[in-house]
């Protein structure tokens, strides 16, 4: 007779985890992928970089241009590793199979988040790697503030995700545009290629709720003037830690509202 | 309900002495279900996907009991191949094993020889009543196939547009109606007061 026991969280992250390792595993092409898009950014801006260093050298001093770009990535491959995964469920129709195991709400939520970060360096490193011989730019130089903006994005991606995904849970794959609409919402917002005193003051009134925007405002301030401004590294971890818990809330009274109304095995269109 | 997955408006769920309602998670670990409405991840392998399923649940000797069910279910023949690329039958069973891979003492099945030649679903018939008795396990069924009903159930609910109209062992609702078999007592039920 075989023993069979009750498994505990990090049993059932690790085979959440182990879930999507094999699903990334069975495609090469979705391997490729992972790191195609960014690689790609990254060769666009750098020759665009080039071309307005002759015009407009402010504009790409220390390869500013490139850095900010690579960055904002960070937060589009956060988020849509994330929410990739999930959509995974649906399009499989295995979240039944998922909710009826003795998997929490809250690992399903720490898997995504963990998977979402393996994906987003397996994308960003080689394009921060090529970099360096293709434009002569590298994002490391700016030493341990790097790890700061890097992590208040893929916390910006996962509060977002986590939106999303409680939509998706409540609305079904009809809400599946969400996905892809919903990080260029805050773009305009993040002051990336241009500092927030350009932006009007209404939108500058908005912006100050952005994460995004310290993150890219430090770098700014870190690249172009050689000052770490540690300021606004903690007041983009301070919004995120905000907008975390709002999406954490969104996604469990959305799977509350599902389970209300039965909506967890028929999360089609 | 009897799941998890939808919230009743009124009443208790006791599951195993627990409050199902407040404290799912304590219980769900003893219990899986199998429904044609779900699916398994397509693009893992059968044993992928076992594999994952043995994880969730915190089943020990996990390498043991996938190549257990992998012969009580006849999965060898496939069990590196992709879910996606089985067939019907094959995924149902497929789907069957990982609703045993817990060995749960509270199984819930929809439909579980839907798409199922005659000799499976008799196979299958007779594991889930070996099963049932080898374990001591509780298996709540769910068919239109009141043939199955028949063979497998000791206590059988009929429900008529989602309300409870019937119940009782099948001899004593085919003595009731004086009907020979349960499928006439299911039609006799389905046409009163239509």
């Amino acid at each position: 007779m075989i023993d069979v026991n009750q498994s505990g969280p990090f049993g059932r992250i690790f085979a959440l985890l182990l879930r999507y390792l094999y699903l990334l595993r069975s495609s090469w092409p979705r391997i490729i992928e992972i790191a195609y898009w960014p690689t790609m950014q990254m060769v666009i801006w750098g020759f665009v970089s080039q071309h307005f260093s002759k015009a407009s050298p402010e504009l790409t001093a220390g390869g500013i241009l490139i850095s900010v770009v690579l960055i904002w990535d960070c937060l589009f491959r956060s988020h849509i590793s994330y929410t990739l995964s999930f959509l995974e469920e649906l399009w499989s129709r295995n979240l039944g199979n998922l909710f009826v195991s003795p998997l929490r709400p809250w690992e399903l939520i720490i898997s995504l988040a963990s998977i979402s970060m393996m994906r987003t360096i397996i994308g960003m490193l080689p394009a921060a790697l090529l970099a360096i011989p293709f434009f002569n730019v590298s994002v490391f130089d700016m030493g341990m503030p790097l790890l700061g903006f890097f992590l208040n994005l893929v916390l910006t991606g996962w509060a977002i995700s986590q939106f999303v995904t409680g939509i998706l849970i409540r609305y079904g794959l009809g809400a599946e545009s969400l996905t892809w609409v919903l990080p260029f919402l805050i773009a305009p917002f993040s002051c990336i290629y241009y500092p927030l005193s350009t932006l009007p003051n209404w939108m500058q009134s908005v912006a100050v709720f952005v994460p995004t925007t310290y993150v890219f405002e430090g770098m700014r301030a870190l690249m172009l003037e050689s000052e770490l401004r540690m300021d606004l590294i903690t007041q983009a971890f301070g919004l995120n830690l905000v907008y975390i818990i709002i999406g954490i809330s969104v996604f469990v009274l959305s799977f509350q509202a599902a389970r209300r109304h039965g909506l967890l095995l028929q999360s089609g269109e | 309900m009897l799941l998890g997955l939808l919230r009743p408006s009124s009443g208790m769920i006791e599951l195993f002495g627990r409050d199902f309602i407040r404290d799912r998670f304590s219980v769900l670990g003893r219990m899986n279900f199998s429904s044609p409405y779900v699916d398994l991840p397509q693009r893992l392998t059968v044993r992928e996907n076992l594999t994952v399923y043995a994880k969730l649940y915190g089943v020990k000797n996990i390498t043991a009991r996938i190549e257990q069910v992998v012969e009580e279910f006849k999965l060898d023949a496939f069990v590196d191949r992709r879910v996606r690329r089985l067939s019907s039958g094959q995924k149902t069973r497929v789907s069957l094993a990982k609703a045993l891979i817990n060995r749960p003492e509270f199984l819930l099945l929809d439909e579980p020889t839907a798409s199922l030649d005659p000799d499976t679903s008799l196979w299958i018939r007779d594991f889930l009543l070996k099963y049932r008795k080898e374990n001591e396990a509780t298996i709540l069924f769910a068919s239109h196939d009141m043939h199955e009903v028949e063979l497998l159930c000791d206590h059988v609910l009929l429900m008529k547009r989602g309300k409870l109209v019937e119940e009782g062992s099948p001899s004593a609702l085919l003595s009731r109606y004086n009907r020979q078999n349960l499928e006439e007592v299911f039609l006799a039920l389905n046409r009163e007061n239509d």
